[in-house]
């Protein structure tokens, strides 16, 4: 097996010699606890610091079995600990405490916990905690050998996301398993795995999926019709009907953002909504999460195609970066401050470790993120930017390829048009840019891949689009007929796309413009071109809509729907541009885009619209800025909180002449905000926050 | 356990002196001389969260909680038991029961660290290779 364990115990003599990470802030009952456990020949690693665990922890994702963790320690409260651990990393968690009140071992289990020990701990029960890891061995594999096909694609390059890592992990630790990882086809199983192999909803067949629910028309789309129309093999009707739920969701949460983009979303792919959904919110099961994360990421730093980038990179990276701590995207409501930071601090965590920090480290934490997506997402936005710092297009294809992220298929689809470098530029610079963003890229783009596999086949074409789009934006004379384009622009599946879209859409108040974005960015698919339209449209429309939208934000309420939506649309765009190539189209038509997603991002918060106020007016800033924005606020977005704002988007967006004047006001004070906001990454999604 | 120590410690010390072997031949000693570091100051600071007007129960129960949770890990069962009423008293917001429980436990702590001591003491000089360190 491949060597991610790190570890010279033999498989096989599994469970000695497992690896567990022990955290307790009581020294007396750390040390008992670490003597107990290597009685029972595990390999103990021992910290009394929650903080210090979590960074092992993240440091290599296959260093240890199990985590076993005390409820109450002063640095972190154990459960988030436990939180975390499960996002991230994956891991089984025991906790540990003298308190037995019931209440408390709910709290573990729903949290995640996969056993709650009470002190003074006994060695019999320790010596059984090995099961724990097996059952989760087991039950991972399945998903792995999917996910590792998906992740081999991704991460060939780099570890690839968290969950491709932890596949390796998975497969590594599966006794006996082999998987191979890098070359996806997970086919193999691991011997102990299961006999029923985990679907991994690449892009493409979630492609395939978004087009037969649309073709039956959602309401009418059920699961043993869906199967048939894909026509996949192996592929049964739970999956397909478990997929289905989650795309409803994601449909669900879209259209919260963004009515009206949803709509168009839906009607464009209705997949996308879920998908975008479904790919943050899953987080680590989905592909599609990890690659939505990343994509936002990819997409916001491939966005500000010019320079944009690199200046989102650095501030997109920190405004991504922000995004993500902020609690990840979530520009719109985050739903749980705590959880995004955790999403935060994963993301940062994550994206530090591979690369410089990009996020699309986080990202892969960010996709966790379900609902908070938008934090994963953030995260991965983040990421993003960074990466995407340099060159806007760079053959992201290039960038990608290494990265796998892009997969293969991804790369090619997004990249594959060096014009989509676009997106793909935020995944490929990072891809190219140091491998670290290749890392991180591809890890983003893996990850986005992985998640968005589907929906990046989808984004491919969104690529191209966007990449067009996305040089539009470089060219900024793009100012395709937007509306029209985006809303054919199917973005699709990537469910990030749709968020994306519907973000644009949302963002663009300015119904054209607005929704032309958002259009865009979910069904990418259909119409690459659409989405360069689109992407250009968006853009301008997001200097429509963010100029639209200051008028509306006047009203801080109001901009913070405004914010909303156009982080909405940033976020769907930013996420159809993620879908695309993580991000490269999205990047450019970012720009756009930005401007609007700007505003969404001063949206949100009602800081925010200022800022992004000023973005609008500033073409280039706002384009770096709209890519923050839209990273942050597609990580707000796209997760789909934003659900009430979007609503105010569209009002807002009314006069552009008061946009105008209110965002050139703005414009000054927010301008010098924005950056930094951006550059913080977190701004607006802080501020949101 | 000796019986010297009987009533005080509970079963949770035998594991401990299971533990002891010859790669930990220290263990037990190691363990009970961390729990005394570490309980002295949460002792500390149950006194100074007792001193304080009007008494934070939280602070003080949450305090209580992190002694008892290493007190439970050597098998000071008496200290453990007045731990546990410490902490119902805080729960009624009974200060008065607070602190007297809380002096209870001093107590109790006291004669457990004697009974600790004369352990070991014996079991140096039953077993000297092993027990050749002496306590902190």
């Amino acid at each position: 097996m491949t060597v991610e364990q790190g570890i010279g115990q033999p498989r096989d003599q599994f469970p000695i010699g497992m690896r567990v990470l022990a955290v307790d802030d009581d020294p007396t009952c750390l040390l008992l606890l670490e003597t107990l456990l290597r009685r029972c020949q595990y390999h103990v690693t021992t910290t009394s610091q929650a903080i210090a665990a979590l960074k092992m922890l993240r440091e290599n994702k296959n260093k240890f079995d199990l985590v076993i963790s005390d409820v109450h320690m002063p640095d972190m409260d154990g459960f988030k600990l436990l939180e975390l651990v499960g996002l991230e990393m994956d891991l089984p968690v025991i906790m540990l405490s003298a308190n037995s009140d019931p209440k408390l071992v709910m709290k573990g289990i729903s949290h995640g916990a996969c056993d709650y020990l009470l002190k003074p701990v006994r060695m019999e029960e320790l010596k059984n905690i090995w099961q724990h890891v097996i059952r989760r061995r087991k039950f991972n594999n399945k998903d792995r050998n999917h996910f590792d096909n998906q992740d081999k694609l991704h991460h060939g390059s780099s570890e690839a996301t968290a969950d491709q890592k932890l596949n390796k992990k998975r497969k590594d630790q599966n006794e006996d398993e082999d998987e191979d990882r890098d070359d996806n086809e997970h086919e193999n199983e691991d011997p102990t795995t299961q006999k029923k192999p985990r679907v991994v909803w690449s892009v493409e067949l979630h492609r395939k999926f978004v087009a037969a629910v649309n073709q039956l028309g959602i309401d009418k789309a059920v699961p043993k019709k869906i199967l048939d129309l894909m026509n996949v093999e192996k592929l049964t009707r739970e999956n397909v009907a478990s997929h289905l739920q989650k795309y409803r969701l994601y449909l669900k949460r879209i259209s919260t953002v963004a009515n009206q983009q949803a709509n168009m979303v839906a009607a464009l792919g209705s997949t996308d909504s879920s998908y975008l959904q479904m790919s943050s919110v899953n987080g680590l099961g989905f592909p599609n999460l990890a690659g939505t994360g990343q994509f936002h990421n990819a997409a916001f730093r491939s966005l500000p195609p010019s320079g944009m980038l690199g200046r989102l990179n650095s501030p997109a990276a920190l405004g991504m970066c922000g995004l993500p701590s902020s609690g990840v995207i979530q520009i719109g409501p985050l739903p749980t401050p705590g959880h995004l930071t955790n999403c935060q601090s994963q993301f940062q965590s994550i994206v530090h470790t591979g690369n410089d920090g990009n996020v699309l480290q986080g990202m892969p934490m960010s996709l966790e993120v379900d609902q908070i997506q938008p934090n994963k997402g953030v995260t991965y936005i983040r990421e993003l930017p960074t990466d995407v710092n340099n060159t806007t297009t760079f053959s992201v294809s290039n960038g990608f390829q290494d990265a796998k992220i892009m997969a293969s298929s991804s790369n090619s689809a997004f990249l594959g048009v060096s014009n989509k470098p676009l997106m793909l530029e935020g995944s490929v610079q990072e891809v190219q840019d140091g491998r670290q963003f290749g890392k991180q890229s591809s890890l983003t783009v893996a990850s986005l891949d992985s998640g968005f596999s589907s929906n990046f086949l989808d984004h491919g074409r969104c690529n191209d689009s966007w990449s067009s789009a996305v040089q539009s934006t470089g060219d900024q004379s793009n100012s395709f007929g937007i509306n029209d384009c985006f809303k054919q622009a199917t973005l699709l599946p990537s469910n990030i796309r749709d968020s994306m879209s519907t973000m644009a859409l949302q963002s663009g108040n300015n119904p054209s413009q607005v929704s032309s974005i958002s259009t865009v960015p979910i069904h990418l698919q259909d119409s690459k071109a659409d989405l360069q339209c689109q992407i250009a449209s968006i853009r301008s429309n997001t200097r429509q809509i963010i100029n639209n939208a200051p008028q509306g934000w006047d009203d801080q309420s109001q901009r913070r729907d405004a914010t909303y939506h156009s982080n909405a649309e940033c976020s769907s765009i930013n996420s159809v541009i993620p879908n695309h190539g993580t991000g490269s189209p999205m990047g450019q038509s970012l720009d756009p885009n930005n401007a609007i997603f700007q505003k969404t991002k001063s949206f949100n918060s009602t800081r925010q619209s200022d800022i992004v106020d000023p973005f609008l007016l500033k073409h280039n800033e706002v384009d770096n800025l709209a890519m923050e924005t839209l990273m942050s606020s597609n990580d707000g977005y796209v997760i789909g909180q934003q659900k009430p704002q979007g609503s105010y988007f569209s009002n807002n967006f009314g006069s552009l002449d008061d946009l105008e004047s209110v965002m050139v006001k703005q414009e000054q004070d927010k301008v010098t905000i924005t950056e930094e906001e951006f550059g913080f990454g977190s701004y607006s999604l802080r501020t949101c926050m | 356990m000796t019986t010297a120590c009987k009533g005080f410690l509970d079963e949770q010390f035998l594991q401990l002196e299971e533990l002891q072997d010859d790669a930990n031949p220290n263990f037990v000693e190691e363990v009970v001389t961390l729990y005394y570091r570490d309980s002295a100051r949460l002792i500390l600071n149950i006194e100074q969260a007792l001193e304080r007007n009007p008494l934070d129960f939280n602070k003080l129960d949450s305090l209580m909680h992190q002694f008892k949770g290493s007190s439970s890990s050597i098998g000071a069962k008496k200290v453990k038991a007045e731990c546990t009423l410490f902490r119902e008293y805080c729960r009624a917001g009974n200060g008065e029961g607070c602190i007297r429980t809380f002096q209870q436990l001093k107590k109790e702590y006291a004669t457990l660290k004697k009974k600790l001591e004369a352990y070991f003491q014996l079991a140096r000089q039953v077993g000297p290779a092993e027990t050749a360190c002496r306590p902190k």
